[in-house]
């Protein structure tokens, strides 16, 4: 994975760097990383606080982009591109799952599934495609007109991950997913994500502090101040 | 498609706080109300003082220099203009008409009620060039007289009513005329018009109070003043020459200028309006910052969470001078009917407008303090944004 850069790699990082300057100094947040992720993978990024890894993953997830060296999409080189291209490249390429489910409070669960779907054909009326993803993600039609804050955190994420879904993207992105479930939950939604890895071959990137979430990956990247530490492939067992 | 998409947040956004979205609209509706009221009530000030104005501006007015003899019945002869200064006026305003006028005061006696009045003296053929008749006829002989209309209904004096002037003598009303309203030339409203020869025996007065010229072509009232100016002012001024279209284009654009300042003062209002909703915008940006990150983080393009905002100021504008539009037209109903006593002014386009104007400033001024919270939310960087709790 890392080193081993070529155009078979659906994210390629090459030697990139992101440096976030601060009045007490720069901070090197991310220091000349290379790595690729293939489709179909299911990443687990580690380390401790401050180790780079949010940076690593908002850089995939185009809300960044690096101070030095070069990060594609499918061979395309983000490097240059305008804030329009990178907003088209998310909403066309990228689920976000975040810890804190980030559901749009003044939308329903169903109006919240349509909404990315929306941005991307310009129509409204896209339910059939947003209920089919919230049955998938097993949310009853009762709870699609339900706001936010009338469901629960496990009703949320699923909510949530439906909504990365809705476009059909080739890469998820998830920040601490069950960071703010319980156990049962957590486990639920991880399997909701192994099942959508292993059925729908989707790429998922995983940032997370829990060795437990993390073994449902693949491969497991270590980051240290800002540096790949260690990549660790999972065996067949695991 | 997605325009409306953004509109559905907007609207739902201001729903869910609508206590503040409230006291916005209410400052917008203070706003419209103030200036279209204000604009309103000008404007019918304005009107109202136009149709006062029997003077429609085609008339010159001549009148002894330093104007000694305009209301002095029984004058001197150096305050008058004399008949050969009238033939001279005729002479240099030819083809115009040339209307020479005897005016003066008196105590009258109508039955046994006593009352004073003004008196005009006009050749019998020049009155129906100047004054309209209500009722009876013109003037045919000495002997009678023509009656203002309100002079008329505050003596109720009918046709065939006696009225004595003074110790000058005794006429008869033939003709009741109709109301013309405050003019710069004649003001017979509140008086009686009597044949020049009657006034000129009475008053043992030969000589003129003024002379009034009226103009076929409007274009020519600088020239026809000028002819008048050359030929009697030739060696010293012995006349003032003043047109009433002048005098009545500076009345309406003092107080054009009064309306328009009494609309800006409404203006203010308004951008107190703004600011309130420039800092309601603001606390609905920093309220959502956490949301906004993710809608662009889920592919919401700036120009897109910009719309959004603009579309919430817009809503707020929207209501409020819908609301403030109706509410203005019963302001300026109260404020004309308190101040000038009349609503006659209000349904005309002229006032009008000012609600439309009103409105306008209002949805101009709501998307105006839009602009900087909608322009600092779609720039917010979506990581910070997300981070935002």
């Amino acid at each position: 994975m890392s080193g081993s850069v070529n155009g078979v790699y659906i994210i390629e990082f090459k030697d990139v760097t992101k440096v976030y300057p601060l009045p007490a100094g720069d901070v090197v947040a991310l220091d000349k990383v290379s790595l690729g992720i293939r489709p179909g993978d299911f990443v687990a990024i580690m380390g401790p606080s401050g180790s780079g890894k949010s940076t690593l993953l908002n850089l995939m997830g185009f809300l960044d982009t690096p101070s030095s060296g070069d990060l594609f999409i499918r061979g395309r080189n983000v490097r240059g591109m305008t804030d329009e291209e990178l907003t088209a490249l998310r909403r066309d390429h990228i689920g976000f799952i975040f810890q804190q489910f980030n559901l749009i409070p003044l939308l329903t669960a169903l109006e919240n599934v349509q909404y990315p779907l929306n941005l991307k054909t310009g129509k409204r009326n896209n339910s059939d495609r947003s209920r089919e993803v919230l049955k998938a993600m097993d949310l009853g039609e009762s709870l699609h007109t339900h706001k936010p804050s009338e469901l629960s955190g496990g009703q949320q994420q699923r909510v949530a991950i439906a909504r990365a879904l809705v476009n059909n993207p080739e890469i998820l992105l998830a920040d601490e997913p069950t960071g703010n479930l319980d156990t049962r939950t957590g486990t639920a939604i991880m399997e909701l994500l192994e099942d959508l890895n292993h059925r729908e071959g989707k790429t998922i990137i995983m940032v997370t502090h829990d060795p437990g979430i993390a073994r449902y990956a693949h491969k497991t990247i270590r980051l240290v101040d800002g540096r790949i530490s260690e990549i660790e492939e999972a065996t067949e067992e695991a | 498609m997605q325009s409306s998409l953004f509109f559905e947040f907007s609207k739902r956004n201001v729903r869910l706080h609508w206590f503040r979205s409230l006291l916005a609209v209410i400052g917008i509706v203070i706003g419209v109300v103030t200036i279209a009221t204000m604009g309103i009530l000008g404007n019918s000030l304005v009107l109202a003082i136009s149709d006062s104005l029997s003077t429609v501006g085609d008339s010159i007015i001549v009148t002894p220099h330093s104007g000694g003899g305009m209301m002095g019945g029984g004058g001197t002869s150096a305050d008058l203009i004399t008949e050969r200064d009238v033939e001279q006026i005729r002479r240099a305003v030819a083809p115009d008409l040339t209307i020479p006028v005897y005016s003066g005061s008196s105590r009258m006696k109508i039955g046994l009620e006593d009352t004073a009045g003004i008196i005009y003296g006009l050749k019998q053929d020049d009155i129906p060039l100047l004054l309209e008749l209500e009722k009876g006829s013109y003037l045919r002989g000495s002997s009678g007289c023509m009656v203002g209309q309100k002079f008329a209904d505050e003596n109720d004096i009918t046709i065939g009513t006696r009225i004595t002037v003074g110790d000058k003598g005794s006429l008869r009303v033939v003709g009741i005329l109709k109301e013309r309203g405050m003019g710069f030339d004649i003001n017979p409203d509140y008086g009686i018009v009597v044949d020049d020869k009657w006034f000129s025996d009475a008053f043992d007065q030969q000589d003129y109070n003024m002379v009034i010229v009226k103009v076929k072509d409007l274009n020519s009232i600088e020239k026809v003043k000028d002819a008048i100016d050359k030929k009697l002012n030739r060696r010293e001024t012995i006349v003032d020459v003043i047109d009433t279209k002048a005098i009545l284009e500076t009345i309406l654009t003092t107080f054009g200028q009064i309306s328009t300042f009494t609309t800006a003062i409404g203006g203010i209002s308004l951008i107190v309006a703004g600011v309130s909703i420039l800092n309601i915008m603001m606390m609905s940006v920093t309220e959502r910052i956490k949301e906004i990150g993710v809608l662009r983080s889920i592919g919401t393009q700036r120009k897109e969470v910009r719309r959004m905002f603009l579309y919430e100021a817009l809503i707020l504008g929207l209501l409020g001078s819908v609301i403030g539009g109706v509410l203005a037209l019963g302001g300026g109903y109260a404020v004309s009917l308190l101040m000038l006593q009349t609503t006659e002014y209000l349904f005309v386009p002229s006032s009008i407008v000012y609600v439309f104007y009103g409105m306008a400033f209002g949805i101009g001024t709501s998307l105006l303090s839009g602009l900087y919270p909608a322009w600092k939310a779609s720039n917010l960087n979506p990581i910070d944004a997300l981070r935002h709790e």
